[in-house]
């Protein structure tokens, strides 16, 4: 009773003193306001930022002079080196060495994939990792939206206002660094957005859970992220400690077994839901039968109930054995959808695209393998380019959704192996200079010193990508029929008992028999019983 | 023949109440095996779990009544002439229009053959439901009662067997009990009203 005297004296005073607010906001608001920042620090009162740059390279300088640890800080994360060993595996990961199934991997093709690296000039294999002043500060930190590293300039920004795509009417401004370093700031959606929104070359290509519309999505999109709701940032779970950004998919935590984090104790890092909701989130009641599902299911499994749900599409296939053909007139050849989607294009292939899409389930507890280019593969099958482990049995694994991309691609056919491919270049090795598909993949492996057969086909790949964003509203979350049903989402994993879906056929059998033949038994006893029992009676 | 207090107030009231949380047990139940979808999973799980709880407290109170009234010995067995006079009486004389052989008074509501059945279905039948319902309802604690190695599968399976059997004994309670009265429908008056001829 005194707390809810206390509750309802809170509540009445809360809308007193906002009352109150609205009253003093608007007669303030007619007086000019001030720019008011949360840091200490007001950049444009910055002498070394009050000047011309000239590269990006030069902002940097400026920055390091007060900053001074930064780029070493910056050194050791993945975000720069595009490299990363995996603790589980021991496996050597990250966007430098993995082959994926879009443009296959970064080798011979640098200046164009390094638009997203977060340097200046990683434009070959030469690239020097201990520059300081190659750390492009500005991506992540700009706040006027105006900083754009140019498509195909090794991570550079254009410092002429200049074309893209080369010769189109598309005119990409030289964006001025002296009034985007007076205003940085801390890393917003749209830092982040810029390259992961982004990823495999246009927007959702990639991830399928990531793309524009998280920019300012609204919370039915994703709940946490919500202009409308509670507006999160990505470093609010991606939180970073001296620039190292937390949660990644190379060592994903499939269970977080810590629970709420609290500070000075546990992992320090927020990028679970468990790390702010524990493992047993739900409101308890007589039916705990949610909470009960934490130990088998991630949350993301019932709570994403689809992805590329904010009206971008995201590419499902790319079969890259279809590239290459030209026109009459020996032209390149594009083809679009109703919806504008390239489908068809000469320089990379065949596309389908989707939206609002239900994912894939499996098991997922970690230990997650990309398959390596000296690692044999067999043709004959649908090859995995990554893996990872988890059943029913695990104790660690948990279900997953997946967005899972599949496609052709080309591969070292006598050496039974993954190719590269150099499409990106002015030489004419690349592949979208000559379109031969030998000299392309030669040129590739040759630049990772991997041997190469000189014969290549395609061959059909999956790459796995676990869905964590455009988390629903709870409403929205999946109900238990989705999976509890024969049919279901979970028709595939077929390691387990689940309730609704799975049954005994042997049982359910004798067990109606058994049912009919004492009905019908019975029936015929009474119609035996009426017909002659009454009539000796009478 | 006089009309006596064959089932006494309390008895009635747990009788139907017995029979009503029976029946949405099994609906919710056969609900969740996927033998239909009148509700959804969710709703059935969370009727059929609030079923349960109201189940076995009532159970507590049946079995209270039990022991403290004695008419836990109308589940006795009786001697085996008898069990065979009735099982002679529903194989044969119940075509041939032969008298049973037991005469039901408030001493002895059951028949031998009813004896037997009553009685497998509460030292059996209930405690399988009730022992595999619970593990069932709480599968993610079997490792903290070393149960750890128990597969949810198997535990599924007895809970429906059980759930079969009730089936089936419910039909076959209900047809006795609607049709083998002298009087037309006269054990189910009596279940309604207690009053029935001795």
């Amino acid at each position: 009773m005194f707390f809810y005297k206390l509750k309802n004296s809170v509540l009445l005073s809360g809308i007193l003193y906002s009352f109150l607010f609205v009253i003093c906001s608007n007669s303030y608001s007619s007086v000019e306001t001030p720019k008011v920042i949360s840091s200490t620090a007001d950049h444009t009162k910055f002498e070394i930022l009050q000047k011309k740059f000239a590269t990006g390279p030069d902002v940097t300088k400026a920055c390091l002079s007060c900053h001074t640890e930064a780029s070493n800080q910056l050194h050791k994360t993945k975000h720069w080196n595009w490299t990363f060993t995996n603790p589980d595996t021991g496996q050597e990961v990250g966007k430098k060495s993995i082959i994926n199934n879009y443009c296959l991997s970064i080798n011979k093709n640098y200046a164009r994939c390094t638009s997203c690296h977060i340097g200046y000039g990683w434009k070959d294999k030469n690239f020097d990792f201990t520059s300081q002043e190659n750390v492009d500060c500005l991506v992540c930190h700009d706040t006027t939206d105006t900083y754009k590293k140019f498509p195909t300039a090794a991570g550079h920004p254009n410092y002429k206002d200049k074309a893209f795509p080369k010769g189109s009417k598309k005119i990409w401004k030289a964006p001025d660094l002296s009034l985007i370093a007076q205003n940085v700031g801390k890393s917003r959606r749209k830092n982040c957005g810029a390259c992961h929104f982004y990823g495999g070359g246009g927007d959702g290509v990639k991830h399928g859970d990531l793309d524009s519309s998280m920019t300012n999505p609204d919370k039915h999109l994703d709940v946490h992220m919500g202009v409308d709701g509670l507006n999160f940032t990505c470093s609010e779970c991606h939180t970073a400690d001296g620039h190292d950004v937390k949660g990644s998919r190379y060592n994903i935590v499939a269970k977080d077994t810590h629970g709420i984090d609290v500070p000075g104790r546990d992992d320090h890092s927020r990028a679970t839901c468990e790390s702010c909701h524990g493992m047993t989130p739900h409101p308890e009641t007589i039916n705990n039968k949610i909470n009960d599902h934490t130990d088998k299911v991630a949350c993301v499994t019932c709570h994403i109930p689809t992805y590329a749900r904010g009206g971008v599409d995201t590419k499902m296939w790319w079969d890259w054995s279809s590239a290459g053909k030209k026109d009459a007139d020996g032209k390149l050849i594009k083809m679009k959808n109703d919806k504008g989607q390239v489908t068809y294009f000469s320089k990379k292939g065949t596309f389908t695209w989707g939206q609002n899409l239900v994912p894939e389930y499996d098991w997922l507890s970690g230990n997650i393998k990309y398959k390596q280019l000296d690692e044999k593969i067999d043709p004959t099958q649908v090859v995995a380019l990554n893996t990872f482990s988890g059943s029913y049995n695990d104790p660690d694994a948990r279900i997953w959704p997946f967005k899972i991309m599949r496609g052709k691609q080309p591969y070292d056919k006598g050496n039974s192996t993954l190719a590269l491919l150099h499409l990106f270049g002015k030489d004419k090795e690349a592949y979208w200079k000559s379109y031969n598909w030998n000299s392309a993949i030669k040129s590739a492996m040759d630049e990772a010193q991997a041997n190469y057969s000189g014969e290549y086909g395609f061959i059909e790949t999956t790459l796995h990508w676990p869905l964590a964003h455009m988390v629903a509203p709870k409403e929205q979350s999946l109900s238990c029929d989705e999976c509890h049903s024969k049919d279901g989402r979970l028709a595939n994993l077929t390691d387990f008992y689940l309730p609704g879906r799975d049954k005994n056929d042997w049982l359910d059998l004798f067990g109606w028999l058994a049912c009919h033949i004492g009905y019908s038994g019975r029936s015929f006893t009474s119609w035996f019983n009426t017909l002659f029992l009454c009539e000796k009676k009478e | 023949m006089s009309q006596v207090v064959m089932y006494n107030t309390f008895e009635r009231l747990w009788h139907w109440t017995l029979a009503v949380l029976i029946l949405i047990l099994l609906f919710t139940g056969f609900n969740i095996h996927g033998t239909y979808q009148v509700f959804s999973f969710e709703q059935a799980v969370n009727v059929h779990i609030v079923t349960s709880w109201l189940l076995m407290g009532l159970l507590v109170f049946i079995i209270f009544w039990h022991m403290t009234t004695g008419e836990w010995k109308q589940y006795i067995p009786s001697s085996t002439n008898k069990l065979i006079a009735v099982m002679k009486y529903y194989a044969i004389d119940i075509f041939m229009g032969g008298g049973h052989p037991h005469h039901k008074t408030r001493k002895e509501k059951l028949n031998p053959m009813q004896r037997m059945a009553y009685l497998s279905l509460h030292v059996a039948i209930t405690p399988v439901i009730w022992i595999s319902g619970l593990l069932y309802l709480y599968y993610p604690y079997w490792d903290n009662i070393g149960l750890g190695s128990l597969s949810l599968g198997i535990v599924a399976l007895v809970h429906t067997a059980a759930a079969f059997v009730l089936v089936a004994f419910l039909i076959v309670h209900l047809y006795l009990a609607l049709t083998t009265s002298e009087e037309p429908l006269g054990h189910l008056k009596a279940m309604i009203t207690g009053y029935e001829k001795e």
